[in-house]
């Protein structure tokens, strides 16, 4: 190799290395910036709900369940969207089945503020007037709710990770060898009993890598939240209450925090860095395995 | 002589491409058709009619008559899933389901029948004996299909297609994508599944043909040239276009 | 053998084809009531003084998101100079030098680990890396910001370009006794210049509309944005939060609206034109 060929090499290594660097120096620096809260407060900081920063006592536990909750709803009303939407894309005509795919990708390139606008200004009096009205009704809820909450945070949420999961499911599907299908076809199934016992299972592990990276959208997602959740430092008691999650708390808070509260906000950052973590290394292990791509088109 | 399945002015389309010209055919009942001819020439396309699985696929189109027991098939009015039940297919690739070798070939029997457990394990063994393959793999019976060898596979999609008890097996060239040994086995195979079945294979090994036929019609650019009993069509063709072909001087 | 009635199997089936037609229209109806909702609200906001005149400070009625949205362009630019270069080299990387395979794993998946950062952390980790030790929020940090989220994408989609080069072109390449760094960058990439194009188009039209990132970086001003470097610089979506959200006035809700069409026109054009441009050209011209 020339002179040449060996520092144009060196620089590419060392851009590449400035990946593995970067994810190491996020966990690093909110360790670092967290570690007042951590030796104040111990473990007790992940499993107590008290938030109080007049009495500097702080917890991460109802923003923690705020986060999981919200996550939960996204995923419960975007995954079996998004896998039918994609059963119906991938089987749809050429022309259509691209229109329309272009249309849901569209959805993840709407930026996140203006979910939160939407959510703040048309979803969540919706929500107020319709859903949780009816709700209330039938179930005999004393307080239905404003609009601002759970509820309402992970229908937004849903939203916004369905075409992620629908674009990894569309690339799954595709991936089903096409006689295979036939067989399956072939021995009189319907277009369900192939799309379930045939298509789900041959692609059960991208899938479960769909369902990971629209988790790890639903759980980082800032903006949309922040609007319609009300922001509220306390453990929820029903879907319809106002609440936080971690990322909400950094943001609503972080401009004013100082001393301890700031610390505690870094700590929190460290638990979602950790929860992302996580999940984004059961993407990659399910994706890897079936090479389908990741949704970021 | 029974006539399974009867062919009528078959036409045949991909989009606005013309494949299938004219095709005439009979099958008679509890024989082996094969079907023969240079690549391209029709002879995947015509068995895909039989049991209409090009329906999947929305560009593609035929035209005429197929008659099963004297009931067109290609009419509206036909349930498809019931005519595959009846019609069952063996693809060039082996195409075990993604679950176990059990569950593989009970699979059919719970789509298409109301039976115990007992009675689908009884089928299940039962449809792996008639394919030969019940002793190789009554150990294994958990364990996924995908684990079993190649030519084992494509037995196991045989044991698939004739647990629901079809009529008629079509069998797109079984034996394209596996050993000598294997292949052997499957026409052994094939050889013990004649008459209680009607069976139409596609192949592209005319030895293969000669070997396990009883009827034989040969295709040339979607048009049926010479169709008749095996021993009369490789010994004694009347078209010139067949002797070419059966006896390799023809691409 | 007793069978089963084809009635429940074919409900089942029905039901499928209807949900799955719902799904997609669910979907795409939801996509549209979203735009529907800002073009209408937006609409009424949208003339001359909007689009020209500086914000102006809270409380006083009139002004226009001239300064944010140039301050939106300074720092989305911002980022794509600092991270598309070293993310086409970190993907070159992967793409073209094989000889370290497990290293080349670990970057990748760090990447990947990084493309699903959420974006509120990366304002965080500028905020203590940049504002703390400079005493200054500044749009500069605000695009540092947006480079690292940059900057796993255009790695990553820069490897899936390239590596969907033919070896042959490497090889004939190499053949005519190019070195490796020339037959790299003007035969490889060359070849897999619109795909490139692509994805930093796409990642550049998404990190525009980013929020969260630019809170604790960029933050707001009324003023234009002539200390990048230096001073709080505004931009479109932190003035969309603060009109929305911190703001009882429907004069300034009026205006948030405004601008989130402003922003969902940028960013969607970008996307759009960048797909119809390259669409389904993989690589080649």
């Amino acid at each position: 190799m020339g002179k040449k060929d060996t520092v144009f090499k060196l620089l590419c290594t060392g851009f590449a290395l400035l990946s593995a660097l970067l994810m190491l120096g996020f966990f690093l620096q909110l360790s670092l910036a967290g570690a007042d809260a951590w030796k104040t407060f111990g473990l007790n900081f992940i499993f107590s709900s008290e938030w109080d920063p007049a009495a500097e006592r702080f917890g991460a536990l109802s923003a923690i369940v705020g986060t999981l909750a919200t996550t939960v709803i996204a995923l419960f009303f975007a995954l079996p969207l998004a896998f039918a939407a994609a059963l119906y894309l991938v089987d749809a005509a050429p022309a259509v089945g691209t229109v329309l795919s272009h249309a849901i990708d569209l959805l993840a390139a709407i930026p996140s503020v203006i979910y939160g606008m939407w959510g703040l200004f048309v979803l969540a009096p919706i929500m107020q007037d319709h859903v949780q009205a009816f709700f209330a009704r039938i179930f005999k809820l004393e307080n239905p709710g404003n609009g601002f909450g759970i509820f309402t945070a992970g229908v937004i949420l849903s939203l916004m990770i369905l075409p992620y999961i629908c674009a990894v499911m569309r690339d799954v599907f595709k991936m089903t060898p096409a006689v295979l299908r036939e067989s399956a076809y072939g021995i009189g199934c319907t277009k369900y009993e192939v799309a379930k016992d045939i298509v789900f299972r041959y692609g059960i592990r991208g899938i479960l890598g769909g369902v990971f990276i629209g988790l790890g959208r639903a759980l980082g997602e800032t903006m949309a939240v922040l609007f319609v959740i009300g922001n509220l430092m306390e453990m929820p008691h029903s879907l319809f209450d106002s609440a936080s999650t971690i990322a909400s708390t950094i943001a609503n808070n972080f401009a004013e925090a100082d001393g301890l509260q700031r610390s505690a906000l870094f700590a929190m950052g460290l638990i979602l860095l950790a929860m992302s973590f996580g999940i984004q290394v059961l993407a990659q292990y399910y994706l890897h395995a079936t090479g389908a791509k990741r949704g970021e088109k | 002589m029974a006539i399974k399945i009867l062919t009528r002015n078959l036409n045949f389309y991909y989009g606005n491409h013309q494949a299938l010209f004219d095709n005439n055919l009979a099958i008679e009942e509890g024989k082996i058709t094969a079907v023969i001819g240079p690549s391209g020439c029709g002879k995947s396309t015509h068995l895909r009619i039989y049991n209409r699985i090009f329906e999947l696929y929305r560009d593609q189109r035929a035209e005429g008559e197929v008659l099963l027991d004297g009931k067109n098939i290609l009419s509206p009015g036909v349930d498809v899933l019931e005519l595959r039940r009846r019609v069952g297919m063996i693809f060039q690739k082996p195409t075990p389901f993604p679950m176990s070798v059990f569950d593989n070939v009970a699979y059919p029997l719970k789509l298409h029948f109301k039976l115990s457990r007992e009675e689908i394990a009884q089928r299940v063994e039962m449809a792996l004996q008639g394919a030969s393959l019940w002793d190789e793999v009554k150990d294994k019976l958990r364990s996924s299909g995908l684990a079993l060898s190649g030519g084992q596979q494509q037995r196991l999609c045989i044991a698939r297609a004739i647990a629901a008890e079809p009529e008629v097996l079509l069998m797109d060239e079984p034996t394209s994508a596996i050993d000598p040994v294997a292949t052997l086995k499957i026409e052994e195979l094939m050889d013990s599944l004649r008459e209680r079945f009607t069976i139409v294979i596609v192949t592209h090994n005319m030895q293969q043909a000669a070997r396990i036929s009883d009827n034989t019609a040969f295709f040339y650019k979607g048009k049926i040239v010479e169709a008749g009993e095996t021993k009369q069509i490789f010994t004694n063709p009347k078209n010139r276009q067949t002797e070419e072909y059966i006896t390799g001087r023809f691409s | 053998m007793k069978k089963k009635s084809l009635v429940p199997r074919k409900i089942k089936d029905m039901a499928l084809r209807i949900f799955s037609s719902f799904a997609v229209l669910l979907s795409v109806g939801a996509m549209l009531w979203i735009l529907y909702t800002v073009v209408r609200y937006g609409a009424e906001s949208l003339s001359w003084d909007f689009l020209f005149h500086k914000s102006q400070p809270y409380g006083s009625v009139g002004g226009g998101i001239a300064n944010a949205l140039i301050g939106t362009v300074l720092i989305t630019f911002g980022a794509a100079a600092m991270a598309v270069p070293g993310a086409l080299c970190a993907g070159i990387y992967l793409a073209e030098f094989k000889d370290h395979r497990k290293l080349a794993a670990l970057l990748r998946f760090s990447a990947n680990v990084m493309m699903g950062m959420p974006s509120v952390l990366v304002g965080l980790f500028v905020y203590v890396i940049l504002v703390v030790p400079t005493g200054k929020f500044s749009g500069f940090a605000a695009s540092v910001a947006l480079a690292v989220l940059m900057f796993p994408v255009v790695m990553r989609t820069t490897e899936d370009m390239l590596s969907m080069v033919p070896d042959q072109l490497r090889e004939s390449a190499l053949a005519l006794g190019m070195t490796r760094t020339r037959a790299t960058l003007t035969i490889v990439c060359k070849s897999a210049k619109n795909g490139l194009l692509t994805g930093i188009l796409l990642s550049l039209s998404r990190v525009s509309g980013e929020t969260a990132p630019l809170l604790f970086t960029a933050m707001f001003s009324d003023s234009w944005p002539t200390g990048y470097f230096s001073e709080p610089t505004a931009n479109l979506p932190v003035l969309i939060t603060e009109y929305a959200t911190n703001s009882p006035f429907e004069v300034m809700h009026q205006m948030g609206w405004g601008a989130a069409l402003v922003v969902t026109l940028l960013v969607l054009a970008v996307n759009l034109i960048t797909r119809i441009f390259f669409r389904e050209k993989k690589y080649g011209n």
